[in-house]
């Protein structure tokens, strides 16, 4: 069970994703420089935080265009699950990989802290061990994760139960319907904004006690272990 | 500009006069911001030695032994000037600077904290230039350290009038490394000078010299940088890796004096002489003339020097990262600084005669505010101490700053133990070994006793590290002053020395890092005296992280005696009382005494928090324990040891030398305390009620819900965005 770490310039949670997968959940990660020539040897990929390229233009557009993201593309038609935290989250969303826009945070600054969110899809390979309503402590960090998506399309995204997780009680960036994560159609593309690694050991929350926001990589975990013995 | 004096010794020195290149060049080296010509030999007097320090203060970052073959390297600087013409771009290079100093040693920046100072947000005259100032400052620190994903974990915020029309912009920054991975600094003949990352452009020309005198009223915002955080990014993953593959044998960053002030403090350094091209200098714009490119203050540079032999691994890393690079000239046997221009020399002068600027021998004068004797004052009964603690909690300096720190990614990296807020910060270096570090200041204070200011500072320092359950192991400290050409300005900046080497002696710890920061003036007048004291400590042990969060039933105990030491606290300025008054003496022998009771509570495992009483007093440590606890506190006040008459001093004396801290084994920390000769005193419970009861007797004195306390507490963020 191996996942690739895809690094970009100015990315700069991909030493914290290594750590978490590899020392605290047991996925063994490498990183993956964004020029490498494959990304063949992974079962999952996972894209994450940061500012790739500055966030020069727009979060995530300029990383969108390098060449990498074609063979991320084939490999999510292929069914591996991918995941994009924070950045990774603008990147799949610039490439079209996922649907819906992130923008400038309502209060227009940027907004660190920890806060609650909820379980609306418990049939990805993020999300297969929490039970549906599950609630989840977990801390975000972000300038532009406000999710926006016209009345269309969210409808779309209901019937397919795209939504994965929702803030709840406040909406810190004034997302649409307070969405925190969405996944594509077949469900193994997902884009969160928070910052599950920074929620899964209890030493690093405020009260010090266990959050349940390593289950999104224990789920992960869950299904490579079921998907390598099939 | 070069002084007469300056100029003579120069003459004699050269031997022949100094072309319009080495004048300039000089001019930025024997800056007072590059120099430290009015404060060398008093910094040289400090005490930097110490069984834990590798490297102390110098040019760039401390370097201190934690153990294990781990080092932590740690640096302050300040843009103050900068920031206070163009905030944004000031701070956020402020933050770049002394980022580049921690990389410097071969270590990565695992955190930031920064020390804020402004004028009244609130008074109309000067408000809204004010906030403008504090707006974009922490708008260019939380932009630059949150792309370069280094976590703000703490800081200091004082606001003050005499700051009006000014901001104080402390950056420190610590960094974490294996001892043998500590860079040495050497070099040999024909060593390879390489310099790399933003092209050599006209921002920040003369900054040092800028830096170097008062602020006038015509803002020069050309001397300011532009700040560029993705590039400091790749610059210090590029370094880290050509570090760690042992490619790079010296390196420096460029600050203020650019290129110049670089390879002379490097030459100075490796002990060796250097010789560069200019025109091998990649540039933004042609025809920069060899003047400009040597004193030019873009940011996010490096110089390094390799051995020839590594050069293509040294490519290899930086083309990886797409940093542009050029390879400017070489190291050579002797002293000298030798400047080509298109294969013609331009400028040869000696690195000994350049880094070290003749010294400036400044007079001292005990100010005479200081010297009208103390009046007495007669101020009013007061009413309703209810009020009078609202008023005080919704003071800013006091008050809740959220708003600050939510704007500055204070995860990043795994490592944040304790988060900004509360007493000191607490950084995980793995998982039984932690670091904690504060940044602490009181302008009020160091104003009417720049001694006891500064010591009061150091003792609230370590304070602030103590109660996270650390010992502190090291000091760094930046002192900021008006000019030290006024000589009552000048006695300040040494009571303020003489305090540090006092504490520092005293106390045992050394001073690992430093910065002297004068010509802090606008037209109207300097600011008060504000040294800023960061203090470093080290917890060896996960149990003895402690926060400041009481529990339910927990039995609250105060340790040391409240003095009636009312001068420069945040009750007066919040009450609007003229300036003086004694202020809060440090009794060296007590603050040990009660520090290292503290310790050896939270080391034997018997106490549930401890709140360090500083700004605001008791009166604003229950409050901020009330609301960070979301619980009830009940105080029986005459039970505090104390000489003061009235309830409001005692409620909002700011002595040293305090702690609140919180048990469910009353009786084995009485003993212990006892045994230890601590003035202490049981004061009260934590219960569920979440209000905050001070009773004196019978007789009620305060009673606050927790919300009424937050909604005074979270003013800040009401007056930046209205909520």
């Amino acid at each position: 069970m191996k996942a690739g770490i895809v690094v970009f310039p100015g990315s700069n949670c991909d030493r914290d994703v290594h750590h978490i997968l590899n020392n605290v959940i047991g996925i063994s990660a490498q990183y993956i420089w964004h020029t490498d020539k494959t990304i063949d040897d992974y079962d999952a990929l996972i894209l994450p935080g940061g500012f790739s390229y500055g966030d020069r233009l727009r979060a995530g557009v300029i990383a969108a265009k390098s060449p990498i993201v074609d063979a991320i593309m084939k490999k999510a038609d292929e069914g591996l699950p991918i995941l994009g935290i924070c950045n990774g989250f603008q990147i799949l969303v610039e490439a079209g990989l996922l649907p819906g826009a992130l923008v400038k945070n309502d209060k227009l600054k940027f907004s660190c802290k920890w806060l609650e969110m909820e379980v609306l899809n418990v049939n990805t390979p993020f999300t297969n061990l929490f039970r549906l309503n599950d609630e989840i402590k977990i801390p975000i960090a972000h300038g532009e994760g406000r999710y926006v998506i016209d009345d269309e399309k969210i409808n779309e995204l209901h019937q397919n139960n795209q939504i994965v997780f929702k803030y709840k009680d406040q909406n810190p960036n004034g997302s649409t319907e307070m969405i925190a994560a969405v996944c594509n159609k077949r469900g193994n593309v997902m884009g969160l904004m928070p910052h599950p690694e920074r929620a899964s050991e209890s030493i690093l929350s405020p009260n010090k006690t266990n959050s349940n926001a390593g289950l999104i990589f224990l789920s992960l975990k869950n299904f490579l272990t079921q998907y390598i013995k099939n | 500009m070069l002084t007469k004096k300056e100029e003579i010794h120069l003459l004699k020195k050269l031997g022949r006069k100094p072309n319009l290149l080495e004048i300039d060049m000089i001019d930025a080296e024997w800056s007072e911001h590059c120099s430290y010509k009015s404060s060398k030999k008093f910094v040289r007097s400090l005490p930097s030695r110490g069984k834990r320090v590798i490297v102390g203060p110098g040019y760039d970052a401390g370097v201190l032994d934690i153990g294990d073959e781990d080092v932590i390297t740690v640096h302050i600087e300040s843009h103050n000037h900068p920031s206070a013409v163009e905030p944004y771009g000031g701070a956020a290079t402020g933050v770049g600077g002394v980022i580049r100093d921690i990389i410097s040693m071969g270590t990565r920046p695992i955190a930031l904290l920064d020390a804020l100072r402004f004028s009244s947000l609130i008074e109309e005259s000067n408000a809204s230039k004010s906030k403008w100032l504090f707006k974009n400052v922490v708008n260019g620190i939380a932009d630059y350290g949150n792309c370069i994903g280094i976590p703000t974990v703490g800081g200091d915020i004082e606001f003050d009038n005499s700051f009006r029309n000014y901001c104080l912009v402390d950056v420190a920054a610590i960094g974490l490394g294996k001892k043998n991975q500590v860079i040495s600094h050497h070099a040999q003949d024909d060593d390879l000078v390489i310099l790399a990352g933003n092209p050599t452009g006209k921002d920040g020309i003369r900054g040092a010299s800028f830096a170097s005198k008062l602020l006038d009223d015509e803002e020069d915002r050309s001397a300011v940088q532009i700040p560029d955080p993705f590039l400091e990014k790749l610059l210090i993953e590029a370094t880290i890796e050509a570090s760690d593959s042992k490619c790079i044998n010296a390196m420096k960053d460029l600050g203020g004096g650019g290129l110049s002030c670089c390879l002379s403090e490097l030459s100075d350094l490796v002990e060796k002489g250097i010789e560069v091209e200019l025109s091998a200098v990649h540039t933004k714009i042609p025809d920069l003339s060899p003047n400009e490119i040597m004193i030019s203050e873009s940011q996010e540079r490096m110089v390094y020097i390799i051995s020839k032999e590594k050069l293509s691994k040294f490519e290899d890393i930086f083309n990886k990262y797409g940093i542009t690079y050029s390879i400017i000239g070489k190291v050579n046997g002797n002293d000298n600084l030798r400047i080509l221009y298109r294969e013609k020399p331009i400028a040869n002068i000696s690195c000994n005669l350049m880094v070290n600027a003749p010294p400036a021998n400044r007079n001292s004068k005990k100010p005479k505010y200081l010297k009208s004797p103390n009046k007495k004052s007669r101020h009013h009964k007061v009413d309703d101490y209810n009020g009078t603690l609202l008023r005080l909690l919704s003071n800013l300096t006091v008050g809740n700053k959220d708003w600050i720190f939510q704007q500055y990614d204070h995860e990043v990296g795994l490592r944040t133990v304790i988060k900004p807020g509360a007493n000191g910060s607490v950084i995980r270096v793995n998982d039984n070994k932690f670091v904690s570090i504060k940044l602490d200041g009181n302008s009020k204070h160091c104003y009417l006793d720049p001694y006891q200011g500064t010591l009061g500072c150091l003792s609230e320092g370590c304070r602030n590290v103590i109660s996270t359950g650390a010992e502190p192991i090291g000091i760094i400290d930046h002192l900021q002053f008006g000019s030290p050409e006024n000589p009552q300005i000048y006695w300040t900046f040494m009571k303020s020395i003489e305090a540090i080497i006092d504490f520092c002696k005293f106390m045992r710890i050394p001073v690992v890092g430093g910065k002297v920061s004068f010509y802090n003036e606008t037209m109207n007048s300097p600011i008060k005296p504000s040294p800023v004291i960061g203090t470093i400590g080290l917890i060896r042990d996960r149990r003895h992280i402690t926060s400041n969060v009481a529990n339910l039933g927990d039995t609250l105990f105060i340790i040391g005696q409240t003095k009636d030491e009312l001068g420069g606290s945040e009750y007066f300025h919040a009450t609007s009382r003229p300036e003086y008054g004694k202020v809060p003496m440090v009794d060296l022998e007590i603050d040990k005494k009660n520090g290292l009771a503290v310790l050896a509570l939270i080391h034997k495992g018997l106490i549930n928090f401890v709140h360090d009483c500083s700004k605001g007093g008791i009166g604003i440590a229950l409050a901020e324990l009330a609301i960070s606890s979301n619980l009830g506190i009940d105080i029986d006040l005459e039970r505090i040891p104390n000489n003061c008459k009235r309830h409001d001093h005692l409620l909002f004396s700011e002595s040293h030398s305090r702690f609140i801290i919180g048990t469910n084994q009353a009786d084995k920390v009485k003993r212990i305390l006892k045994t230890r000769k601590c003035v202490f005193s049981e004061i009260g419970k934590v219960d569920g009620t979440r209000t905050l009861n001070l009773r004196d007797s019978g007789d009620q004195i305060i009673e606050l819900t927790v919300s009424d306390l937050e909604k005074a507490y979270n003013t800040m963020s009401k007056i930046m965005d209205g909520s």
